[in-house]
C-alpha cells in the first residue's frame, strides 16, 4: 500500500477543496472497495478525505411522494427503512442481496454506486487493464470472461458493474445529487455510469472533487410492485452473474408501465429501454415478456465464457416480469 | 486372531467436548502469528511476475530507501542453502524462475505494511523463456511417473482388460475433469523465524512439527535438535501445511540476516494461489463395462495431471479403481505433462477426491445403462476381497452403509427416470454414492508417559491439531491406554521439544500417534506398574502392525443428496446430504462429526464451487481471492445428516480406529452431480457444476 495521508473535513465543501487542490487524493465513505483496492496498489491515492460524516446518514420524505436518501446512509439501514420495503421493495431486495451483514452495515449509499468492477484482472496489478492503466490492454476479452459484459463492451474493456443497488436505482429513475468545485448537479442514475468506449478508466461522470450528496427516488406509484432477482454461483457473497431489478404495473392485462434494469451484463447498469417500450401496452403474459426480453439481447456480443448470459438474462426477465404480474 | 491389543476403552466413543474449545472461543489460544516474540521484523514477498525464465538485475534502491527498510533480501545477497536438491524449497538461491509468484525477493522491515510497500518498489528485469501452464491432454509430452503418491505404482493391469471390455454387453466410455484446486486453510501460511546463536526457533502453520523441523534441518545444514518448531494451534491444512514450502524458507534465510531479531511472515490470500501446494487438474477417462447382469467385467481408470517441470508430484488419482469393486479385468494409468507450474500438492484426500467424482459418475451412469438402481448396482459389485491385493479386508461395509444410508434418507420409492420432479421452477433431484479411503500408518512416531504424582500422567507427543480435534481425541485415547480418567491426562502436542510425530496427512494421524501412545502405556505398565512413583517415565514408538501384511485396510463410506436445479437459471442447491460411515471405532462423536461435516461441505464446494482459473498468458491463477475462487457460504449447505454404523475391526491398530479427516470428501462431490443428473437429465463430467454447464 503507497504511503497516504488521511483528513477530516469539516464539511462538503471543504471536501471539495480539498480533493479538488489534490489531484491524488480520493473521497472515503465506508471504505470497503477503496481500502480493499489500496492494499493491492489497485488505487494509490495520496490523501484520504473522509467524507462519512459529511453528508445525511437519513432518509427524508420528498414533496413530491419521493424519497431522498443520503449519501451516508448505510446500505443495511436503507434496506431496513419502512418506506423504501414497502414502496420500492426491488432496491431492499438488491440491497440485502449484495456483499454480507458486516459490509451492508460500513457501506454507503454514495460509495455503493461508486464500487469499482471485480474484473480478476482489474485487481491484479501484475496484468494489463485499460481501466487500471490506460493503454495498457485489455486482458479479459482474450482471457477468463464468464463475469464479464455481453452489452455495451468495447475493445478496450469488457468489465462489468458489480453493484446491486445500483441496478434497483437505475429501474426506479432515480436520480444522483452531487456537489462539486463548479456548485451542485442533478444527475439522471442512467447518466451516472458510463460505457467503457475508449475511456474504461472513468466508471462514471463524476469529475474530480465532486462528491455524491444525496440519492432521490421518485414517487412509488407502481414501483411498489417491484423486484430484484439476482444470479449467482452461490447461495450468497457473491456478485451476479445475471441480475434482474423489474416494476410492472399490468391493467386489465395489458402492460401501462414497466422498468427492467440488468446486472452483471454491461459496464453499467444496463436500463433495458428496448424491452420496455416493446412491453408497453401490449398484453402481460409469458410469451411477450420472453419476445422483449429477446429484443433487448439482440445486440448481445458475448464473449468465449459467457455466452450463457444471454439465455440465463432472457429466463431471469421472463420470470421475474410473470411473477409481478401474477403478483407474487 | 487380531495380533493388535485392544482397548478396553472408558474414554474411547465418549463426546467429549473439545478441551482446547474455551481457549479457541476467547482467542487465546496462540496462532503462530500470535506468539509473542520481542522487537520482531516482518517480511513481505517480493514474486516473480514472469513464468519462466532468469533474472537479469533486480533494482532495490527505490526499496531500500523506504524508512523502516532494513534489508532488502534477492538471490545475490540470500545467504547460501546447505542442499538445495529440493527446488521446491530453494529459495533465492539462483536467478532462475520456474513458476510465476515464486519469490525472488523479500523486504525485512520494521512494519508490515513498510515491509509490503516496499516490496512493490522492487524493479526486476528478467530474460523471458516461453512456458506451458495449462495442462493440454492431447500433449505428446505426457509421461509415466515412476511411482504416485504414496508409493502407489502408477500403472496396473490385470485380466485382459481390452478383450473384456470390447466385448461386453454394456459399456460407458466417458472423460471426466476436475479443475485446479486451492487449498485454501482460514490461516494462511505463516512463520515467525528466530535465528539466534545458531539455534532456529519457529512458530509455524503447519501439519507436522517434526517434519518441517527437519527438513529445515536439512535446507539450512542445521544440526536437528538446534531446530524447535512449535505449533499448539493450526488455522487448517487440507494438506497445503503438510509438507513444508519455499515460503518456510524464505522466512528462515530472513532470519538468519538479522540474526537475534525474530521475522514475522504471514502470506496474504492473494499469495497461496502459488507456491503452497495445490490440487492438480485430473483428466480422466473411465471405461467400464458390464454384463447383462449387471457384473462389472472391465474397470478402465486412464489419468491425465499435471506436475512442475522442477520438481515432481504425481497425485493418485485412479488408485481407487483398483480396490472398490469387483472386476475380471482392470486397468489403470497415470501420466503427467510437467509444465511452468508452482508443484502440486496434497489437497484434501489427494487421489480418492478426484478419482472417486470419476468412478462413481461413471457407476451411476453404468448403473442406468445396466436398468439396475445406483445402489443394486454397486451391491452387485461388492468384492469378497481386495481386488487389488488379493487380500481379505481387515472389515468392509460399504453395503451397509449404502442400505443404511438409504433407509435413512429415503430413498426406497425413487423413480431413476431423470428430469420428473418439480417443485415450483426447481427440478428435483437425488443421487448416491460410495465413499473410500485408505488406513494410513505413518511410521516412527514416539509417544512419553511420565508419572507427575497426585494421579496424573504427563502424555507427550508431538503432534499436531489442525482444528481436527487431536486435543482431544489423544486424551481420550491416553485415558484409555492407561485406564485412568481424561481429567488425569495431561496432553502436550505441537512442539519439536517433544517426542517424534509423524504428519497429520493421509487421515493417519490418530492411527499412527495413538498406536504410539497405546504402545507407551504397555510399555509404562509392565516396567512400573499400576501405582508408580512420581518421575517414572518410558517412551514407546508406533509398533509395525504386522495385519497389514495379512488384510486390506480401508475406510467406507455412502452419501446420498437431495438436489435443486433452477429451470431458468441452472443454479444448484443441496438442501439434504446423509453420509453414513463405517470407520471402525470413533473416538469422539463430537469431533468426528465435525470432521464429517466438514469433509461434506468440502465436497459440495469440489461439486459446485470450487475452481482455480489459470490464465495460461500469464501462467497464474487470475481468481486469487475468497470473493472470485468461491467456497460455500452457510447459504450454500443444507441439512447434513451423518451417522456412523458399529464396525469392529480389530486389525488396524489398538483403537480399532480408521482415519475419518478425509473421507467426508472422497465421493461427495459424485453424490451431487449424479442428483444434479437425476434432477435435469442433464450430465456434468467436468466440475464445478455452474450453471453455464445446466443452461442450454
Amino acid at each position: 500500500m503507497r504511503p497516504y495521508s488521511y483528513v477530516r473535513a469539516d464539511d462538503v465543501e471543504g471536501a471539495i477543496a480539498t480533493l479538488s487542490g489534490a489531484p491524488d487524493a480520493a473521497f472515503l465513505a465506508g471504505g470497503t472497495n477503496l481500502v480493499d483496492l489500496m492494499k493491492l496498489g489497485v488505487e494509490t491515492p495520496e490523501v484520504l478525505v473522509d467524507v462519512r460524516r459529511l453528508t445525511s446518514e437519513r432518509v427524508e420524505d420528498l414533496e413530491d411522494g419521493g424519497l431522498r436518501i443520503g449519501a451516508a446512509v448505510p446500505n443495511s439501514v436503507l434496506a431496513a427503512d419502512r418506506k423504501v420495503r414497502t414502496g420500492y421493495p426491488v432496491l431492499s431486495q438488491a440491497l440485502l442481496a449484495g456483499a454480507s451483514g458486516q459490509l451492508r452495515n460500513v457501506a454507503t449509499t454514495g460509495g455503493n454506486l461508486l464500487q469499482r468492477t471485480r474484473c480478476v484482472y482489474f485487481y491484479d496489478t501484475t496484468t494489463p487493464c485499460n481501466k487500471r492503466e490506460p493503454g495498457s490492454g485489455c486482458s479479459a476479452i482474450e482471457g477468463h470472461n464468464k463475469n464479464h459484459a455481453i452489452l455495451g463492451g468495447s475493445e478496450h474493456c469488457v468489465a462489468t458493474h458489480p453493484s446491486d443497488m445500483a441496478v434497483a436505482m437505475a429501474a426506479l429513475d432515480a436520480f444522483v445529487n452531487v456537489r462539486g468545485p463548479e456548485g451542485g448537479r442533478r444527475i439522471p442514475i442512467e447518466d451516472l455510469h458510463r460505457l467503457p468506449g475508449d475511456g474504461p478508466q472513468h466508471d462514471t461522470v463524476l469529475e474530480h472533487g465532486e462528491l455524491i450528496t444525496s440519492v432521490d427516488l421518485p414517487p412509488p406509484g407502481f414501483l411498489s410492485n417491484s423486484k430484484y432477482r439476482k444470479v449467482r454461483e452461490r447461495a450468497s457473497y457473491a456478485f451476479a452473474l445475471v441480475s434482474v431489478a423489474a416494476a410492472l404495473d399490468v391493467q386489465d392485462g395489458v402492460v401501462r408501465d414497466v422498468r427492467i434494469a440488468l446486472g452483471g451484463v454491461a459496464h453499467k447498469p444496463w436500463r433495458a429501454t428496448k424491452a420496455e417500450e416493446a412491453l408497453r401496452g401490449e398484453p402481460a403474459g409469458e410469451e411477450n415478456f420472453r419476445a422483449a426480453a429477446d429484443i433487448e439481447l439482440e445486440s448481445a456480443e458475448p464473449l468465449q465464457d459467457n455466452a450463457f448470459k444471454v439465455p440465463l438474462a432472457r429466463n431471469v426477465i421472463t420470470r421475474t416480469l410473470l411473477e409481478l404480474s401474477e403478483g407474487r | 486372531m487380531s495380533t493388535t491389543e485392544r482397548a478396553t476403552g472408558r474414554a474411547i466413543g465418549m463426546p467429549l467436548d473439545r478441551i482446547d474449545g474455551p481457549q479457541k472461543v476467547r482467542g487465546t489460544a496462540p496462532y503462530a502469528y500470535e506468539h509473542h516474540v520481542e522487537n520482531p521484523l516482518y517480511l513481505f514477498a517480493v514474486r516473480s511476475s514472469i513464468v519462466r525464465g532468469r533474472i537479469v538485475s533486480m533494482d532495490v534502491s527505490r526499496a531500500q530507501d523506504v524508512p523502516g527498510v532494513v534489508i532488502v533480501v534477492t538471490h545475490e545477497n540470500a545467504p547460501r542453502m546447505a542442499d538445495t536438491r529440493d527446488q521446491e524449497l530453494a529459495t533465492l538461491q539462483s536467478d532462475r524462475v520456474d513458476y510465476r509468484g515464486q519469490y525472488v525477493g523479500a523486504v525485512i522491515a520494521e512494519t508490515y505494511e513498510v515491509a509490503r510497500h516496499a516490496a512493490s518498489l522492487v524493479e526486476i528485469s528478467y530474460e523471458e523463456e516461453t512456458h506451458a501452464a495449462v495442462l493440454d491432454p492431447a500433449s505428446d509430452g505426457l509421461y509415466a511417473p515412476e511411482v504416485v503418491n504414496a508409493g502407489f505404482p502408477t500403472d496396473t493391469e490385470k485380466g485382459d482388460f481390452d478383450r473384456s471390455f470390447s466385448s461386453a454387453a454394456v459399456r460407458l466410455d466417458e472423460t471426466y475433469t476436475t479443475p485446479t484446486e486451492h487449498n485454501n486453510p482460514m490461516e494462511p501460511h505463516t512463520t515467525v523465524a528466530i535465528w539466534e546463536g545458531g539455534n532456529l526457533t519457529l512458530y509455524e502453520s503447519t501439519q507436522g512439527v517434526h517434519p518441517v523441523g527437519r527438513t529445515v534441518a536439512r535446507v539450512f545444514g542445521l544440526d536437528r535438535n538446534r531446530v524447535r518448531v512449535v505449533a499448539p494451534y493450526v488455522g487448517g491444512g487440507f494438506g497445503s501445511k503438510g509438507l513444508p514450502h519455499a515460503n518456510t524458507m524464505l522466512a528462515v534465510l530472513a532470519a538468519q540476516m538479522v540474526e537475534g531479531r525474530p521475522i514475522k511472515f504471514a502470506l496474504t490470500r492473494q499469495q497461496m494461489f502459488a507456491g503452497v501446494g495445490y490440487r492438480t487438474p485430473t483428466v480422466q477417462r473411465m471405461r467400464l463395462a458390464a454384463d447383462e447382469e449387471g457384473h462389472l467385467t472391465a474397470v478402465g481408470h486412464d489419468v491425465i495431471e499435471q506436475t512442475a517441470r522442477f520438481k515432481e508430484f504425481a497425485e493418485q488419482t485412479a488408485v481407487v479403481s483398483r480396490m472398490m469393486y469387483a472386476a475380471q479385468s482392470r486397468r489403470t494409468t497415470h501420466r503427467l505433462a510437467a509444465l511452468d507450474v508452482p508443484v502440486p500438492s496434497w489437497m484434501r484426500a489427494p487421489g480418492e477426491a478426484p478419482g472417486m467424482f470419476a468412478l462413481e459418475s461413471a457407476m451411476d451412469e453404468l448403473a442406468e445403462a445396466c436398468n439396475l438402481d445406483p445402489i443394486e448396482f454397486r451391491v452387485r459389485n461388492e468384492p469378497e476381497i481386495d481386488p487389488e491385493s488379493g487380500l481379505p479386508y481387515s472389515s468392509r461395509n460399504l453395503v451397509a452403509c449404502l442400505r443404511e444410508g438409504a433407509r435413512r434418507f429415503g430413498w426406497e420409492d425413487r423413480d431413476p427416470a431423470p428430469r420428473t420432479r418439480q417443485e415450483g421452477r426447481w427440478l428435483m433431484g437425488t443421487g448416491v454414492a460410495s465413499a473410500t479411503y485408505p488406513v494410513f500408518r505413518m511410521p516412527g512416531s514416539r509417544a512419553t508417559i511420565r508419572y507427575e504424582g497426585d494421579g496424573r500422567y504427563a502424555v507427550e507427543i508431538g503432534a499436531a491439531d489442525i482444528g481436527t480435534g487431536t486435543w482431544t481425541a489423544l486424551t481420550q485415547i491416553s485415558a484409555d491406554a492407561l485406564e485412568v480418567g481424561v481429567e488425569d491426562v495431561d496432553l502436550r502436542i505441537g512442539d519439536t521439544r517433544l517426542p517424534y510425530a509423524s504428519v497429520e496427512g493421509g487421515s493417519s494421524g490418530i492411527t499412527a500417534w495413538g498406536a504410539a501412545i497405546f504402545e507407551a502405556a504397555r510399555v509404562f505398565r509392565e516396567r512400573h506398574g499400576e501405582d508408580p512413583s512420581e518421575g517414572d517415565e518410558v517412551q514407546a514408538r508406533t509398533p509395525n502392525n504386522p495385519d497389514t501384511e495379512n488384510y486390506a485396510m480401508h475406510a467406507f463410506g455412502a452419501y446420498f443428496v437431495e438436489t435443486r436445479v433452477d429451470a431458468d437459471t441452472g443454479e444448484v442447491r443441496v438442501p439434504r446430504m446423509t453420509g453414513v460411515f463405517a470407520v471402525g471405532n470413533v473416538i469422539n462423536p463430537g469431533t468426528a462429526r465435525s470432521q464429517f461435516i466438514g469433509g461434506m461441505a468440502m465436497g459440495l464446494s469440489m461439486a459446485l464451487h470450487e475452481e482455480s482459473l489459470v490464465d495460461g498468458r500469464f501462467g497464474h491463477v487470475v481468481n486469487q481471492d475468497l470473493a472470485e475462487y468461491h467456497i460455500p457460504t452457510n447459504a450454500d449447505v443444507g441439512e447434513i445428516d451423518v451417522s456412523w454404523i458399529d464396525e469392529d475391526d480389530p486389525y488396524v491398530n489398538p483403537m480399532g480406529s480408521k482415519g475419518i479427516g478425509e473421507i467426508g470428501i472422497v465421493g461427495s462431490a459424485a453424490a451431487i452431480a449424479n442428483a444434479v443428473y437425476h434432477a435435469t437429465g442433464i450430465r456434468v463430467r467436468d466440475l464445478p457444476i455452474t450453471p453455464d454447464k445446466i443452461l442450454p
